[in-house]
């Protein structure tokens, strides 16, 4: 094992990098990193087998090897194909691409409900980012949509079949964690429905990652379900001393309240360490858990809105010019509805209802 | 010297003559000019009786609006809220329980909703985010209070009335 194994060198969008035989276009790209990364919709790093569905990613190859210095006559899948020897790939400066791209977005599109005002993964929602970046304005499509019934998959996870878009990207992680298969896709093509059969509820204790996975909001958290916008809620790091997972995750945060517990995100939006249903849906409360510090964040996300990093506070001088407190002429929390104390919204099983609202003033 | 701009005026500082001096002409010069205004269109209106069109771009009190059969349009997405400057806009959540369908829209609905009219600056970008044409700023000037309390607008000072009620 003496021997250095030989590295391939591939070019991606006029950028040289050197990787491992059999690293995929995919992998190659993200390790340069920016812009020329083809987006993937349904690959995950994390789980094998999973790509080659959702076809976001794929690219052209304009020359396949050195030996072999052919162009691949169709655009390729990124996150399946491995890259050769003096391999060069275009992803961002090729036409055919970003029009493959915009075709593939469209079709992503055609079932999907718009119902990101209601969905609780707007703002974080892969399928909006890449319709943002790639997509066209308007629809074409005229017909009715699929619809589905929407299902409670065990007592925290709510799938909303309307919204998927068929990546497997579950199938996998719940294939990965259990032996036997409890979920997975039944029927074919446009009636295909992730879901367990005689909606039997998953009980696994890490099967709350399926909702981490998930590109859009097809499933999404039972207990944070309409609680607050992601944006509204502040991510922070923290961790717990669990006995069955790492115990490092992400809290959305509002005030002291905690909202939503997830894994933490990598900055392809991949968990980084798979938490317990446990550390997900039951330590809804500050005192669980040790604050490492705020959370990195794109500047481009919606929810960086409203977070500044290293802020310098200014101090606060009138008392001392005063002599005393400014004389407050009105407390907010007097007047206002929202935020009362006595309804603790982050404490609430399910989703808040009209009755949960009925004991304010 | 050159003159600088062609707007400059010698000032003539010659004496007066005696008809400048008596003053009477100019004064009479200077009723004639009152006098013909009494004959124009006069710039004010009576107010409270009569009212000046708003203009069609026009920012007045918020409203928040519902469909044709009353139903609430708002679901709390939040951009509103996401959009204020100001920052006067908050909202709570709630899901559609069975049985109330005739009373909201979508699944989601927004069970408190306020707008701090203090905070508000009348930008109109809460109407511009809204993607469900909920809330809209009407052509109704903010009625002034000496109360900040009444500044405070909940979500029942906003929604219009039932169309289907008012029959």
């Amino acid at each position: 094992m003496s021997e250095p194994t030989p590295k391939f060198k591939v070019t991606v969008d006029n950028i040289t990098v050197e990787v491992a035989p059999g690293t995929t276009i995919l992998n190659a790209a993200r390790m340069i990193g920016g812009d020329v990364t083809p987006p993937a919709m349904c690959y995950y790093s994390k789980l094998p087998e999973s790509g080659g569905k959702c076809r976001t990613c794929l690219v052209e190859v304009s020359k396949g090897s050195e030996k072999d210095p052919r162009p691949m006559p169709k655009l390729v899948p990124s996150c399946r194909t491995t890259v050769m020897d003096g391999m060069e790939v275009k992803n961002i400066t090729s036409e055919k691409v970003l029009d493959a791209r915009k075709g593939i977005v469209e079709m992503l599109l055609i079932n999907h409900p718009l119902d990101c005002p209601v969905c609780d993964q707007a703002g974080e929602c892969d399928l909006q980012n890449l319709s943002y970046e790639h997509g066209t304005e308007k629809t074409r499509y005229e017909f009715p949509r699929r619809t589905f019934e929407k299902e409670d998959i065990g007592p925290y996870i709510q799938l909303h079949m309307t919204r998927c878009i068929l990546c497997y990207r579950c199938v996998f992680t719940a294939d990965q964690l259990t032996q036997k298969r409890e979920h997975g896709v039944l029927e074919r093509g446009d009636h295909a429905a992730i879901s367990t059969l005689l909606s039997k509820s998953l009980d696994n204790e890490f099967i709350g990652n399926v909702i981490d996975v998930c590109p859009v909001g097809a499933l999404t958290d039972k207990t944070f379900r309409f609680k607050n916008r992601v944006w509204f809620t502040k991510p922070v790091d923290a961790h717990c001393s669990c006995t069955k997972c790492s115990g490092k995750a992400r809290l959305w945060m509002r005030g002291d309240e905690v909202y939503r517990v997830t894994a933490r995100k990598n900055e392809w939006n991949e968990v980084e360490d798979w938490i317990c249903n446990e550390c997900r849906f039951e330590k809804k409360s500050a005192k669980d858990w040790v604050v490492e510090g705020p959370s990195k964040i794109k500047r481009s996300s919606v929810i960086a809105q409203g977070h500044y990093e290293n802020t310098v506070k200014t101090p606060v001088l009138i008392d001392k010019v005063l002599g005393k407190s400014p004389k407050l002429l009105m407390n907010i929390h007097d007047v206002s509805d929202v935020n009362r104390p006595e309804i603790e919204l982050s404490k609430i099983e399910g989703p808040a209802h009209s009755n949960d609202f009925k004991t304010g003033k | 010297m050159e003159k600088l701009t062609k707007r400059s005026v010698q000032i003539d500082r010659s004496p007066m003559t005696i008809g400048e001096r008596v003053y009477l002409p100019s004064i009479l010069k200077g009723l004639g000019i009152t006098l013909g205004h009494i004959f124009k269109k006069t710039a004010t209106v009576s107010y409270p009786e009569q009212k000046r069109p708003f203009s069609p771009v026009f920012r007045g009190l918020h409203i928040l609006n519902r469909d044709e059969e009353g139903k609430e349009r708002c679901t709390a997405c939040g951009l509103c809220a996401l959009a204020c400057p100001a920052e006067a806009i908050t909202m709570e959540a709630a899901e559609r329980k069975a049985g109330e369908e005739h009373l909201y829209r979508e699944e989601k609905y927004a069970a408190k909703y306020e707008i701090n009219m203090l905070r508000c600056i009348f930008c109109g970008y809460c109407e511009e985010a809204c993607p469900k044409d909920a809330i809209y700023l009407s052509e109704t000037v903010m009625p002034a209070s000496f109360n900040r309390k009444n500044f405070i607008y909940k979500k029942e000072d906003l929604l219009i009335p039932d169309p289907k009620k008012q029959g």
